[in-house]
């Protein structure tokens, strides 16, 4: 299997504040990769760097490229997309103008038949295409932001906290869309909180607590993990105190 | 005051009305995509009419080979930046943008000056030369500060729209000048006299008024531009370059600034140092807008070169005082209705 991205000895740091240390990852073609941690363990913070919005300290390298001089138009270019937790969507636009904007860097011809395969994930922004995605509501903004990414035809697609403060129907939703794009060729870096849903779906899974990596390996042993269990599944243990 | 005096002041404020309402959306527009505060708007305008008025009376304006040395400057500044990739696509691309296009354009200046070329030529040549001048200004003064504070940018301006009066001075001396009509020839209606020249301003005005409205709406590069002005980042993470935005907001603006200097040229004597006044009265219709809003801006605008056109009736010495007054009410109503907030951070 071939590695897509590979992060070795990442740092990240606010000032002097560490808050990605000593962090190594991979993510190989056609691969659904997960990070899980609490809030405030630098999963986002790792994400951010690795897309070139924060400086970070180390070698990351996507399809074999080294990313360092890269800024983060570059990355897109190269067929890195990332997710926002915050999805920064183009509020005062409508769904199609979002999407189009996706594919700036993609030829025009191209762009056309992207848009029929993002319509064809995501019917309901089909039926919301003239509306302002401002006015869309969580799930469907979720949804845009993952077609806008994915219009830029991404070999690897980032994915920040897609399922916070949604519903659980859409959250379902949009975790079996992650593993149609896994089928379509599309490998995902996800980043959750919701652990048992994205460890569920991953290949590979990477525990993450205070800015480093404490556990990582399959997904399946790290659902199985206890420690794992106890800290993000919610499932307690015999002898453990109940709150 | 009779009626005939009454209308005759709404046509001379709708006149100058139009021209702030263009400098006032290239303001907006400027600011939304690079959160810069354009102050050498006026600059553009008065290089554009003095270039024009210039060429038109047979003189070689020093703006053509300001335009060459700043293009020189910014293809330095290109090759600083990209000094560990380089590569020759990369300088072929820089060296015909910044150095080949202005040395052509130099060229054929020094070629049409010496005949005292059609208002056409001088109008065409003029435009080229401004937006060049923005273009690589944007390159040398504001692109390295594009992660910058608002305020960082501010003194940028300051510092550009000084430097552009200084070179003003020296390229057209302390003499105003006037250039001739694009459209000569007028008509009465009633009471009302048009020039050519006035409908040449409110044709031209609407006609760019719609043409950045189909920009924005239906082309890619508008929707980048907006795109970029909504959300920065998101932009970014759609591969558009932050710089390719502020290119061309800066391009639009210094042809904006450019045209309404030739449209007024024929009308008012402009001084090298007379566009900033007019910028500034742009900026007022801007500001009116809250430095967002397009449509009211453009009204904003409208209302205060009608304010002025009564003033300078009723009260001429104090009318520059009663439109700048203009702002202080719309201050106050905003800082009440907004509450206050930090400085954005990128």
């Amino acid at each position: 299997m071939s590695t897509l991205l590979s992060v070795t000895d990442a740092h990240v740091a606010y000032g002097k504040v560490e808050a990605v240390r000593s962090v190594s990852l991979e993510v190989g073609a056609n691969q659904i990769v997960t990070i899980v941690g609490a809030n405030g363990a630098g999963k986002t913070t790792l994400l951010s760097a690795v897309m070139g919005i924060l400086p970070l300290k180390g070698r990351v390298a996507f399809a074999g490229q080294d990313l360092a001089r890269l800024d983060i138009e570059d990355r897109v270019a190269m067929g890195l997309g990332l997710v926002p937790e915050h999805r920064e969507l183009f509020v005062t636009m409508n769904v199609e103008d979002n999407l189009e904007l996706g594919a700036f860097r993609i030829e025009r011809s191209k762009a056309k038949a992207s848009m029929e395969r993002v319509y064809t994930l995501f019917p309901r922004l089909k039926e919301r295409r003239k509306q302002l995605a401002g006015t869309l509501s969580g799930g469907e903004q979720q949804m845009l932001a993952m077609g806008r990414a994915l219009m830029g035809e991404p070999k690897l697609l980032m994915l920040d906290e897609p399922s916070l403060g949604l519903a659980p129907i859409i959250v379902a939703d949009i975790f079996r869309i992650v593993t149609e794009l896994r089928a379509s060729g599309v490998s995902v870096l996800l980043v959750e909180q919701n652990a048992q849903a994205a460890l569920k779906i991953a290949d590979q899974a990477y525990v993450m607590e205070l800015g480093e990596f404490v556990l990582s390996g399959k997904a399946s042993d790290i659902a199985a993990n206890e420690r794992v269990a106890a800290s993000y599944l919610g499932f307690q243990h015999e002898g453990a105190s109940v709150v | 005051m009779n009626t005939t005096i009454m209308l005759f002041l709404v046509q001379d404020g709708i006149t100058n009305g139009a021209i702030y309402a263009l400098l006032g959306l290239a303001l907006v527009l400027v600011f939304a995509v690079t959160r810069v505060i354009l102050i050498p708007q006026g600059e553009f305008v008065t290089y554009g009419a003095l270039t024009y008025a210039s060429l038109a009376a047979g003189q070689m304006p020093g703006t053509a080979k300001l335009a060459l040395a700043l293009g020189i400057g910014a293809f330095a500044f290109d090759l600083f930046v990209a000094r560990k990739a380089l590569h020759a696509r990369l300088i072929a691309r820089s060296l015909i943008t910044n150095i080949v296009l202005p040395a052509i354009v130099l060229a054929l200046t020094l070629y049409f000056a010496a005949q005292k070329p059609p208002v056409v030529v001088c109008i065409a040549l003029s435009l080229v030369i401004v937006a060049m001048i923005g273009l690589y200004l944007y390159r040398i003064a504001f692109q390295p500060l594009a992660h910058t504070s608002v305020l960082v940018l501010l003194i940028a301006s300051v510092g550009v729209h000084l430097a552009l009066q200084g070179l003003g001075l020296l390229f057209f001396g302390a003499e105003g000048q006037r250039g001739p009509a694009v459209l000569s020839g007028a008509f009465t209606a009633g009471a009302l006299r048009f020039t050519g020249q006035s409908i040449t301003v409110y044709a031209i005005t609407i006609a760019f008024i719609v043409g950045l409205w189909l920009f924005f709406g239906l082309t890619l590069y508008g929707k980048a531009l907006r795109a970029t002005a909504v959300n920065r980042l998101g932009a970014r993470l759609a591969g558009i370059r932050t710089t390719l935005s502020g290119q061309i907001a800066f391009l639009l603006a210094s042809v904006i600034g450019a045209l309404s200097g030739i449209l007024i040229v024929p009308i008012t004597t402009l001084y090298y140092d007379s566009g900033f006044l007019i910028g500034l009265k742009g900026f007022v219709a801007a500001i009116i807008g809250g430095l967002v809003s397009y449509p009211l801006t453009a009204v904003a605008a409208l209302v205060v070169g009608i304010v002025e056109a009564f003033s300078s009736f009723y009260a001429s010495n104090y009318k520059e005082v009663i439109v700048f007054m203009l702002l202080i009410p719309v201050l106050l109503l905003r800082s009440l209705a907004a509450p206050a907030v930090e400085e954005e951070k990128d």
